[in-house]
């Protein structure tokens, strides 16, 4: 059986506006206004199971607030995260930057309601349906998405029809006593054999020149194969490699304990992707061979997204194209061969 | 050799068309304009003056939009305007998402108006289109 073990995790990302609140992977308020800072999210594979962990940090003021998070497939549970896997990681990785910052702590037809759970302050909704619907849904729920969204969540929904929609309902969180920056761990496991995290997203609503920043951690069994290949350093695709080496136990056995997270394995590779880039050219997604084979092109979203790749990109279809290239230059060759040795005079007896 | 049948069909057609460039008056025009992406489809249009052109805007996007058409002066106001829609007024036209709206306008004279969303962010993320008056 298949092992896979992947931990990916990912990016804080706060979407601050005029008041309420915050999420993680990108969205929006009523007035349309988002300032994305930055996000943290964690997703682990194990044996075809994702699970992916993020936070939704309250930032004060009333009303509600959304996000929306693509997902690569159907969650069969969502639940409260545990309360420090994310700042672990960054330890791990940043142990200066944790104690610096509490920021890591803030940690068409209708689309189809599959699952609606309320944990704390949010109020989580996975949708299934095209960008379109998904959108629609958004809109008739109070959210002001950007102009960018209707291509935006096509981008996703053409992958994977799969939304996550949280709204924070900052009323109800500053009756339960939840302070700003606060955040709200969200744990969600999801069986897939498709592992990509989203970067596009986090794009979502920001102009061309301005940066989408977040952190991606991944924990495989082995040391995993990315798409887009982040650098030693940022290059023009915006991704660094800032960490990959061998879990440490000490850390697998501290991510173990935490709620929920008893399905963390002993042995484990750790990945620290970090992404700093324009919004204008963050239009991919971080795709992800836990094997450490080459991604898929389309999980990076870098080709539509279906069983029949782009006709011109396969390697059956470059050999077709030799052959057929080749097989008139040899016919010519051959031709011009016979006639030369037929028109040939003979040597002998000239 | 040509039949009676074509001869009588070509004549049929050059009267018809001699009648309607007799002083009839100009036939209204239709331009449909598609609001994909947050993009205007076409972004150019030409239309001639003093003919009520009716516009039908047809927004496939799944966020509302809205269609605002006039001088530099009149998208000058709508920058900082707060009015979340737009009814009364046949150059200014709100679109739900995923439903379409008419408007019928007559412009007297020939030159140049742009047709703008004017929601927050739409105008710089490219909802611009040009329309020429002959």
């Amino acid at each position: 059986m298949r092992r896979l073990i992947s931990l990916a995790a990912a990016t804080i990302a706060l979407l601050v506006f005029a008041g309420p609140t915050l999420a993680c992977a990108g969205l929006i308020g009523p007035n349309g206004a988002v300032n994305l800072l930055r996000t943290t999210t964690f997703a682990g594979y194990h044996d075809g199971v994702e699970h992916y962990v993020t936070s939704f940090a309250f930032a004060g003021g009333e009303g509600e607030f959304g996000s929306l998070v693509p997902l690569p497939d159907v969650p069969t549970k969502v639940e409260r995260g545990g309360d420090w896997t994310l700042q672990r990681l960054n330890i791990e990785t940043e142990p200066q930057l944790f104690l610096a910052a509490d920021a890591a702590r803030l940690g068409a037809a209708e689309a189809q309601v599959l699952l609606e759970v309320r944990i704390d302050a949010l109020d989580i909704t996975i949708l299934r349906g095209g960008g379109a619907e998904v959108g629609a849904w958004a809109t008739e729920h109070g959210f002001r998405l950007p102009p960018d969204a209707p291509e935006v969540l096509d981008f996703y929904a053409n992958r994977s029809p799969i939304f996550l929609a949280a709204v924070f309902d900052a009323d109800a969180a500053a009756a339960r006593g939840q302070a700003v920056g606060d955040g709200t761990p969200v744990h969600l496991t999801i069986p897939t054999d498709d592992p990509w995290v989203p970067l596009r997203i986090l794009a979502l609503g920001k102009t061309e020149a301005q940066t989408v920043e977040a952190d991606v951690y991944l924990l495989t069994d082995h040391r995993p194969g990315l798409l887009p290949a982040p650098g030693s350093a940022f290059g023009p695709n915006g991704l660094e490699l800032a960490h990959s080496q061998k879990a440490t136990g000490l850390l697998l056995d501290d991510l173990r304990s935490d709620a929920g997270m008893e399905w963390i394995p002993d042995s484990a590779w750790l990945t620290k992707v970090r992404v700093n880039g324009s919004a204008a050219d963050i239009t991919f997604d971080l795709a992800i061979d836990p094997d450490g084979g080459t991604p898929s092109l389309a999980d990076a979203g870098f080709l539509p997204y279906g069983p029949t790749p782009a006709p011109w990109v396969t390697p059956r279809a470059w050999a077709l194209l030799a052959f057929a290239v080749a097989l008139p230059l040899l016919a010519a060759w051959f031709a011009a061969s016979m006639l030369r040795g037929r028109e040939s005079p003979p040597l002998a007896g000239a | 050799m040509v039949s009676h049948r074509v001869l009588a069909a070509i004549a049929l057609l050059l009267g018809t068309a001699a009648v309607a460039g007799c002083g009839a008056s100009p036939t209204p025009q239709r331009v449909e304009i598609l609001i994909h992406y947050s993009h205007f489809s076409p972004a150019e249009v030409t239309v001639p003056h003093g003919v009520p052109v009716t516009f039908v805007l047809v927004n496939e996007d799944p966020i509302d939009h809205e269609w605002l058409i006039g001088d530099a002066a009149f998208h000058e106001r709508h920058r900082t305007g707060t009015e979340p829609v737009h009814a009364e007024r046949p150059d200014e036209v709100s679109v739900r998402a995923l439903s379409s709206a008419q408007t019928t306008l007559t412009f007297d004279e020939p030159g140049d108006v742009t047709f703008i969303c004017h929601f927050p962010g739409h105008e710089a993320y490219g909802m611009v289109g040009v329309l020429h008056v002959t």
